[in-house]
């Protein structure tokens, strides 16, 4: 690679400028690592429930091996539309309001590329997935970002929404629960941002890859709210709930205008999701309830033992109402989030993703993913004890 | 709380009181506590291995036994039923549905064990009409543990 005489200059300038991906980095720190524990991931640690994964073996041996339907298979959409309805409460039409793609992450892609014209500005928070700056500069977009910070639980601070809109604001864009901070939206903030999104004209993203793992009573979806349907892009998928990152099948749920627009860019890409996955989701919304639910609980039980860990080794971490990760103040170590984590890692063998991965207000704060045995997790916390212990010394 | 201390203690008796106390949010105390209430409750009635016995080496025999019994005025099957079970080779009984009455799980050391247990006891007890011994010839799951466990998976360290 090191030799190759290709000039920099010549790979399209927009990309060029998008930073590398901060976890990217650390990726390859930890590669060359043995015995770590690691709290560094962003998927499940249960293997996918085997009703799905023996859906998808039957779909194999059946011997659908062939294209869907660009928009995904109709019974899926049914079921996708059905489950919607009944957990968010929001109704879509499976024929015309919905599309099936290879992750949420696409549906995200599909949607910035259907509405975003070179210059209009897209309002996101952060910390936030690492995906969401790029995606809106790959568009030609601009992003424009709002800090959530601590004091109000990392959750979407309002007034700074309220002052970062101008007359180019086009989408708002939404992740909660959020990674990798695990905020959630009260009632009283999905009214207020409702509000401002229909007073502005503006359009709605709502990312709900995490709503199942909700440990609070789950509110409905920002775009069941007065007059939201019509503007949000609901965007979801399998691999957080159902332990299904690896089956890659996400969806998105919106007006028919949006979705037909969405559907254009996927035809000409994509063509459609993998058969398999896609009748192995429909399972998953078939039969997949129970132990979805049972990963939920067990998430809960572990985010409680974490938080409670993590205070009492000073690191002040607030009990974060859904996701799985926890965001724990390093402030008071007098570290940076990147030296803690490689500090940690090096001399501990713990792997955590520094909070800088997710936008510059992480800074002082690092990303731990609590989907990881009970075991580990214990392991994991005495070890960061004694690192904190020892840099004390 | 019960409930979520019962699941614990079922995928893993051996779960410390102090794991369990961090997972549910009480005190230790308040866990010990309740784990006595639901023994003396008579909802526990103990904690048991899930043994691997082939990877120990022993050459323990096992074998379900179906029984069929004529049942009794009053009593049904119970009175044989409680007979059976006191034999120490015993290890489950279960009243079933079907051409036979009771199903039992029988260990001895050798098939000459069980073969002698079924003939010259079980067989002699007063109601037994008639048995069908079936020996185990592998267990693959136990108590929803799949004894075998296949390698497992090794995720990334790092994802986003």
């Amino acid at each position: 690679m090191k030799d190759s005489k290709f000039p920099h200059n010549k790979i399209a300038e927009h990309i060029q400028k998008i930073p590398k991906s901060g976890i990217r980095e650390f990726f390859e720190l930890v590669i060359g690592c043995d015995d770590v524990i690691s709290l560094g991931v962003g998927e499940p640690d249960f293997v996918t429930p085997w009703t799905i994964r023996e859906s998808a073996i039957y779909s194999l041996e059946s011997g659908h091996t062939s294209y869907t339907s660009n928009q995904g298979l109709l019974s899926l959409r049914r079921a996708i539309c059905n489950y919607v309805n009944n957990s968010f409460g929001v109704a879509y039409v499976p024929e015309t309001e919905c599309l099936v793609t290879v992750g949420v992450s696409e549906a995200l892609d599909l949607a910035m590329r259907a509405l975003v014209n070179p210059g209009d500005e897209v309002i996101y928070s952060e910390p936030c997935y690492v995906s969401y700056g790029a995606e809106i500069q790959m568009v030609h977009g601009v992003p424009v970002v709002i800090e959530n910070t601590a004091e109000t639980e990392f959750s979407l601070d309002i007034e700074r929404l309220k002052a970062e809109i101008t007359s180019k604001t086009k989408i708002l864009m939404l992740n909660f629960p959020c990674n990798p901070t695990g905020a959630t939206l009260d009632l009283e903030q999905l009214e207020e941002i409702s509000r401002i999104a229909v007073e502005h004209d503006l359009i709605v993203f709502t990312d709900e890859i995490y709503s199942e793992l909700s440990y609070v009573k789950r509110l409905p979806t920002v775009a069941s709210f007065p007059g939201m349907r019509e503007r949000t892009v609901f965007l979801h998928g399998f691999s957080k709930a159902f332990a299904m990152t690896r089956f890659r099948i996400g969806y998105a749920c919106g007006p028919a205008e949006i979705i037909a627009a969405m559907n254009k860019i996927h035809q000409y890409t994509i063509l459609c999701a993998p058969i398999m996955a896609q009748e192995a989701a429909e399972e998953a919304l078939k039969n997949g309830a129970e132990p979805m639910e049972k990963m939920r609980r067990e998430y809960q039980q572990r985010r409680n033992f974490m938080v409670d860990g993590f205070n009492k080794i000073g690191l002040k971490c607030i009990k974060p109402k859904g996701a799985f990760y926890l965001f724990p103040s390093i402030k008071n170590t007098g570290l940076s989030s990147r030296d803690f984590a490689k500090r940690l890692l090096e001399e501990q063998k713990v792997a955590v993703v520094p909070g800088t991965a997710f936008g510059k207000c992480g800074e002082g704060y690092i990303r731990c993913c609590y989907a990881a045995s009970f075991e580990e997790l214990a392991e994991a916390l005495k070890r960061i004890e004694l690192f904190v212990e020892n840099l004390k010394k | 709380m019960k409930d979520s201390i019962l699941d614990l203690l079922s995928r893993n008796a051996r779960i410390s009181t102090a794991e369990i106390a961090a997972r549910v949010g009480v005190t230790e105390a308040k866990v010990n506590e309740l784990i006595k209430e639901l023994e003396a409750d008579n909802v526990i009635k103990g904690y048991k291995v899930i043994l691997n016995e082939e990877a120990l080496n022993e050459n323990i025999v096992r074998a379900l036994i179906e029984v069929k019994i004529t049942p009794e005025r009053g009593g049904g099957f119970d009175r044989a039923a409680k007979r059976i079970c006191r034999f120490p080779e015993v290890t489950d009984c279960y009243l079933i549905s079907g051409d036979y009455d009771l199903r039992l799980e029988v260990k001895g050391n050798s098939l000459r064990d069980v073969a002698a247990f079924v003939s010259e006891k079980l067989s002699t007890i007063d109601g037994v009409i008639s048995t069908a011994t079936l020996f185990l010839l592998k267990k693959y799951k136990e108590s929803g543990k799949i004894l075998e466990e296949e390698e497992e998976y090794e995720r990334l360290k790092i994802s986003p």
